[in-house]
């Protein structure tokens, strides 16, 4: 679920760097120093610790597929939601940089739809509410803490997982860069989620539950029912079918909108003439206000050649003859930058040789 | 296992790159930082059939490359795995968009072609941009650079402790699955009914691990936050390439530097 770099447009990244930023503000905050600096060994390993886990192929039983762990809900129940949410942020940061999973400029975006639905959202609507509630109490304190423990990581790996992919779809259909329509982009994304969630709760529920076996004070609420919880039953089943409702609700109503995105939806289509509004001189789509003209008449005098330099200007003359001419000599340029670089580097280990 | 083994050579790997000792490996971290993202900006920001504009942008990271002394060989082979993701991305637009843009000979030119190869374009000079960061500024450099833009000490300090501990953790993780495996031959990963205790042993052990890693970093006078040593105060040098290459950015995005080249050789 790794958002690559080219997804994004940089206003939609910008966004999310925004989001996520304020979110890292106040997890900060809400860590108070003291604490957090107590905390960081354990937040670095457990992050690690995901880091690596991630990598360990998990037999799915009855299939040739394995699954692999998801980071959001472990490091959530084990850390709590703040110090969660940095942990997988930093993760999400390692794995940019140094195995360019998800780009530098996407990982705003990365850490929003990873790291906050799968620490803040997953901790607080679902790990909390079902770990301080009354469900199975029929079955002895440890039986029902069990179970709670894998509703809870089923559902929560389930939900974010689903939440997350819808943003992927969101956000990428935002920057207007793929031509996949938006709810087939979306048909896809949704399902496949479903299933990795599935298998990514069972996993997360499998640790767990070793975890609360041998050390039970390591996990987040878990005996907070005994001390009289907050939310009983019906809270739990009120704020899981809101959840369902939002999420399924907005899933329809975006997926009958627009067939071919935003994209479509700003130039018109085929039939009232696609091809040459691709040429698209801002007046021929119809806008124009007071702003747009100022903004058109500054247009025309700062950019050298007025037709290419915007971001909203789809230019199909980018790809004249000459274009395609010019980039072949750019790219046969790099291809001797590339072998001259080679030849030198060659001379430079010979003569210390 | 196999993958573990390698993800860790790949981490020591670029430890090594980053230790060189090229002009680019003297910059500022904070103005190659800053260059980076606005490169990768840049290069996000061209719209989706200005193929020719966007091709002028590859001579940064290749130039730079030759500077640093990374062959741009090593750069495609650390990232193969994720190029081809990368690249799968514009797949579709070839049979999504079909309008003809222009013809070479009697070869049609769709704008779904061209649109696939812009993105994909997109995707690999921003990938070899990042990687040149990496490879040419080590992570204690970084988090300085990230430390002197006001992101919060917690967040740098986690990030240079995780980094430390993965390649511990990887090797720990390798070493259970290699034994593993070699107790449960011809299995493909961790059977089901060890899902909990596998990493679940780990997990504990690591704990206690992180208990005793910090009552030492106490004793040894840790106080919540890292002193960096040896960030450099902004050069001339550094300012010149930080400026000069916002300057050439600004520029290949407003004019198309390749379609004038070509037009040079077109009357």
């Amino acid at each position: 679920m790794h958002m690559a770099d080219a997804l994004l447009a940089p206003a939609v990244a910008a966004t999310m760097y925004a989001a996520s930023a304020v979110t890292v503000g106040a997890s900060v905050k809400t860590l108070k120093k003291d604490e957090a600096s107590a905390k960081l060994p354990t937040m670095a390993v457990a992050s690690a610790l995901v880091f690596a886990g991630q990598m360990i192929n998990y037999t799915i039983p009855g299939t040739g597929s394995s699954g692999h762990l998801c980071g959001g809900m472990l490091l959530t129940s084990l850390l709590g939601p703040q110090a969660g949410f940095l942990s997988m942020v930093v993760i999400l940061a390692i794995q940019a940089l140094f195995f360019a999973d998800g780009g530098l400029l996407a990982l705003g975006a990365n850490c929003w739809n990873m790291a906050f639905y799968g620490c803040f959202v997953g901790y607080y609507l679902i790990w909390r509410p079902i770990m301080r509630s009354g469900l199975f109490a029929s079955m002895g304190a440890k039986g029902a803490a069990r179970a709670k423990l894998v509703l809870a990581s089923v559902l929560g790996c389930v939900l974010t997982l689903q939440l997350g992919a819808f943003s992927v779809v969101l956000e990428t259909t935002a920057s207007g860069i793929t031509e996949l329509p938006f709810g087939v982009f979306a048909g896809i994304m949704q399902p496949i989620h479903l299933a990795i969630g599935l298998v990514e709760g069972l996993i997360t529920s499998a640790v767990l539950l070793f975890v609360y076996a041998a050390r039970p004070e390591l996990i987040q609420d878990v005996d907070a029912a005994s001390q009289g919880g907050r939310c009983s039953l019906k809270t739990t089943l009120v704020i899981l079918a809101v959840v369902v409702a939002v999420v399924g609700g907005g899933l329809s109503l975006f997926a009958s909108g627009n067939p071919d995105g935003l994209e479509w939806s700003m130039f018109g289509n085929a039939e009232s003439g696609y091809s040459e509004n691709m040429g698209l001189d801002e007046e021929s789509y119809g806008v124009s206000s007071g702003a747009a003209d100022v903004a058109g008449a500054i247009q025309e005098k700062t950019a050298f050649l007025p037709d290419y330099g915007f971001m909203n200007s789809d230019s199909a003359a980018g790809t004249t003859v000459s274009g395609l001419l010019g980039s072949v000599m750019v790219a046969a340029v790099a291809v001797l930058v590339c072998c001259a670089g080679g030849f030198f580097r060659k001379k430079k280990t010979a003569a210390k040789a | 296992m196999n993958k573990l083994t390698k993800a860790q050579t790949e981490l020591w790997e670029m430890d090594e790159l980053a230790k060189g000792t090229s002009p680019i490996h003297g910059l500022h971290p904070l103005a190659k930082l800053a260059v980076t993202v606005f490169y990768i900006f840049t290069v996000v920001s061209f719209p989706k059939y200005d193929l020719s504009g966007l091709m002028i942008l590859v001579l940064y990271p290749v130039i730079l490359y030759q500077i640093a002394d990374i062959p741009v060989s090593t750069c495609f082979y650390k990232l193969r795995l994720v190029l081809p993701l990368v690249c799968a991305v514009g797949l579709v637009n070839p049979f999504l968009d079909r309008k003809i843009l222009l013809y070479i000979g009697t070869v049609p030119i769709t704008g779904g072609l061209v649109s696939m190869a812009t993105l994909m374009l997109k995707g690999v000079f921003s990938l070899m941009a990042s990687f040149l960061l990496i490879a040419t500024t080590p992570i204690d450099q970084i988090c300085a650079a990230l430390g002197k833009l006001h992101v919060p000490q917690v967040l740098t300090t986690l990030l240079l402790l995780t980094y430390r501990y993965i390649g511990l953790m990887i090797r720990e993780v390798a070493v259970m699955s290699e034994s593993y495996a070699l107790r449960a031959p011809g299995q493909k990963g961790i059977h089901f009914s060890a899902w909990g205790s596998f990493l679940g042993q780990l997990l504990l052990r690591s704990m206690d691990r992180a208990e005793e890693l910090y009552s030492s970093m106490l004793l040894r006078g840790f106080r919540g936050e890292f002193y960096y040593v040896g960030l450099p105060k902004a050069r001339g040098k550094d300012w010149l390439f930080f400026l000069g290459s916002l300057l050439l950015f600004l520029a290949a995005r407003n004019t198309n530097l390749p379609e004038l080249l070509g037009s040079l050789f077109m009357r």
